[in-house]
């Protein structure tokens, strides 16, 4: 019983993590932007796609294929940015917002599929992933450990640029009171096209990583987009300790349902968002949101 | 996005104008579905289940505001239950589409409980929740849903005891327009009441509608039980005339469609939901079946074309057009 409690606390939190590297990058961007990307699934699978291409077609070596995932996602994200992001950021409401980006999420399934094919995409895993650890008193999957160290670093990374940099003082500022801000001097359509790209890159880097958890596949980003969602919802948005948190914890939901009641499937997940949202209305550890 | 006010009905001044003219129109459609499309009947009926559908999400999205990714669990909910009852043995037709309202009218009462709690992101994320939630069970409760096999060998009796559901399809589709066409009568009527006009003060200002006094949370609850019962019958009308309900009726797939057809007709506006509806699947019923993902990015370009040029939907350009009218007459 015991064995099975920590085994199930290790996949718990590699899986956390693994929606933690995804959904931080939404996190961010709605905390500054005011923006609800239900596209934000669909640029990991653009990750996760040049990812598998690149390790498959190419025969680079994984962490370079990680970084040309990241990198292309960028560039391919910067066109939405600039013609139809911009439109929406912080003022409009958030059915116009739905809207755009379900439309956005559509469209780059399509594409990919029609470029790529209609099949699950395997990223595999160079050899020193791939094999066990011996932590102790079991073997774990080597990976998973990776996810995990991932998921830190990119915790501490953010916490280091948004605390500790001049980026992050002007992010924070706008966060606060964007007209002000801007008034001050500071370029907020600059700040913002470098937010989205940070929150892009994140979800690429995310969804590369997390692609033994999350497998890629054309519909990827309609099926995981809910619980990106949902992450953001119960952590607060634009709160990196909120997003931990509610990764954490739905990580922990869902993998345990899996374990005991597999055959009931998202049903436990679900019904944890829904008391957590009543629970706490702006999040774990949120600011209040308009 | 400034969803285009629902005064269709301003232009008539005879009593129960609009409802008769809702009533006549959707016969009309019906009658001109029959002469087009003879050999696509089953398309059709399937195609004024969804209607039904949108119809329903209109009530809450476009006349209350609430962003939902869920309608599809009423729709579902109301199919299974329609099902179940036709299996069980209560086969006329006519109780299968009560039955179906009713259980919708419970679906929708508890998934607005649950959804008009809040707005915004919670809101949202409630919706598509909710949704989900309803699809676990349904592929969980084998008994009442038959999990992914979907629920069979549903058999109503004939409508009136005399015209049969049979391959040609003629009572399963006349029975669904004449559904629709009640239904949009009722609902041009509903959508003029002052309920519904205290639902568009809430969808316009929440805050001010709070504060000339108006319950706002019971009041959506209570559009939600009205959305209900018209998702209620549109998916009674789908498990009786397809005789089978499986796990697409309640997915999110259907949810996130539905809402795409009520935009490209214009939300807020019951004519708009028809109209997106039957554009939608028309268009769709000739190019998905190509390939998939084609339709996909076209879908997709359609709502940022919406979204950018037409905040409104279809409808909102004939409004216009209407207004420009009298004015230049009056």
């Amino acid at each position: 019983m015991l064995l099975t409690i920590l085994s199930l606390i290790i996949d718990a939190v590699s899986y956390g993590m693994a929606l933690f590297i995804i959904s931080i990058g939404l996190s961010i961007m709605m905390g500054l932007m005011r923006v609800v990307n239900l596209a934000h699934g669909a640029f990991a699978m653009i990750g996760g796609y040049l990812a598998s291409y690149a390790l498959v077609n190419l025969g680079a070596p994984y962490l370079i294929a990680a970084l040309i995932a990241v990198v292309g996602t960028i560039i391919i994200s910067i066109p939405f940015e600039l013609l139809l992001y911009r439109r929406i950021y912080r003022k409009s409401d958030s059915l116009t917002q739905l809207l755009l980006t379900i439309g956005v999420t559509f469209f780059i399934i399509g594409v990919m599929n029609f470029v790529f094919g209609p099949t699950v995409k395997p990223v595999p895993l160079p050899s020193w992933l791939s094999g066990p650890v011996d932590i102790g008193f079991r073997m774990v999957p080597a990976h998973r450990i990776f996810v995990v160290i991932c998921g830190a670093l990119t915790a501490l990374a953010l916490w280091v640029l948004f605390d500790r940099t001049d980026f992050g003082v002007r992010l924070r500022a706008a966060v606060d009171d964007s007209d002000m801000a801007e008034s001050l001097g500071i370029r907020t359509d600059v700040l913002y096209l470098l937010t989205f790209a940070l929150a892009v890159g994140l979800a690429a880097f995310g969804g590369v990583v997390g692609a033994e958890l999350l497998p890629i596949e054309p519909y990827y980003a309609l099926r995981y987009m809910v619980i990106f969602l949902v992450v953001v919802s119960v952590g607060g948005a634009g709160s990196i300790a909120g997003a931990l948190a509610a990764s954490f914890l739905l990580g922990l939901a869902d993998t345990t349902g899996k374990y005991f009641m597999p055959e009931y499937g998202d049903f436990f997940f679900y019904a944890a968002v829904i008391a957590i949202v009543f629970l706490f209305p702006n999040g774990l550890l949120g600011r209040e949101s308009g | 996005m400034s969803l285009a006010p629902a005064r269709f009905g301003m232009a008539f001044s005879i009593p129960l104008g609009s409802e008769l003219a809702a009533l006549v129109a959707v016969g009309l459609l019906g009658a001109l579905g029959y002469v087009v499309f003879p050999d696509d009947l089953a398309f059709l009926t399937r195609l004024i289940s969804i209607t039904l559908l949108v119809l329903s999400l209109d009530l809450v999205t476009g006349y209350c505001g609430v962003a939902t990714l869920g309608q599809a669990a009423l729709f579902g909910v109301a199919a299974y239950a329609a099902g179940n009852a036709c299996i069980a043995g209560l086969t006329n037709p006519f109780l299968l589409l009560l039955v179906g309202m009713l259980a919708g009218v419970i679906a929708g009462i508890l998934s607005g409980l649950l959804i008009a709690r809040f707005r915004g992101l919670q809101q949202l994320v409630l919706s598509i929740a909710f949704g989900q939630l309803v699809a676990a069970l349904a592929n969980k409760l084998t008994a009442w849903t038959g999990g992914s096999d979907g629920l069979s060998g549903i058999t109503p009796a004939p409508v009136f005891g005399v015209f049969d559901f049979d391959l040609y399809g003629h009572a399963a589709y006349w029975l669904s327009v004449g559904a629709l066409a009640v239904i949009m009568a009722a609902l041009a009527a509903f959508v003029r009441s002052p309920f519904s006009l205290t639902c568009e003060a809430i969808r316009d200002d929440d805050l001010r509608a709070r504060m000339i006094g108006l319950a706002v949370y019971p009041r959506l609850v209570a559009m939600y039980a009205v959305s209900g019962a018209v998702a209620g019958v549109g998916g009674a009308l789908s498990a009786i005339t397809t005789g089978v309900v499986g796990l697409d009726s309640v997915s999110f797939e259907r949810s996130a469609e539905a809402l795409v057809m009520l935009v490209l007709g214009g939300a807020g506006h019951l004519w708009g939901a028809l109209v997106g509806a039957i554009l939608f699947q028309v268009f769709e019923h000739y190019v998905a079946t190509s390939n998939p993902y084609n339709w996909l990015v076209l879908v997709g370009l359609m709502l940022m074309a919406i979204v950018i040029f037409a905040p409104g939907g279809l409808m909102r350009g004939v409004d216009l057009a209407r207004r420009r009218r009298a004015r230049r007459r009056g």
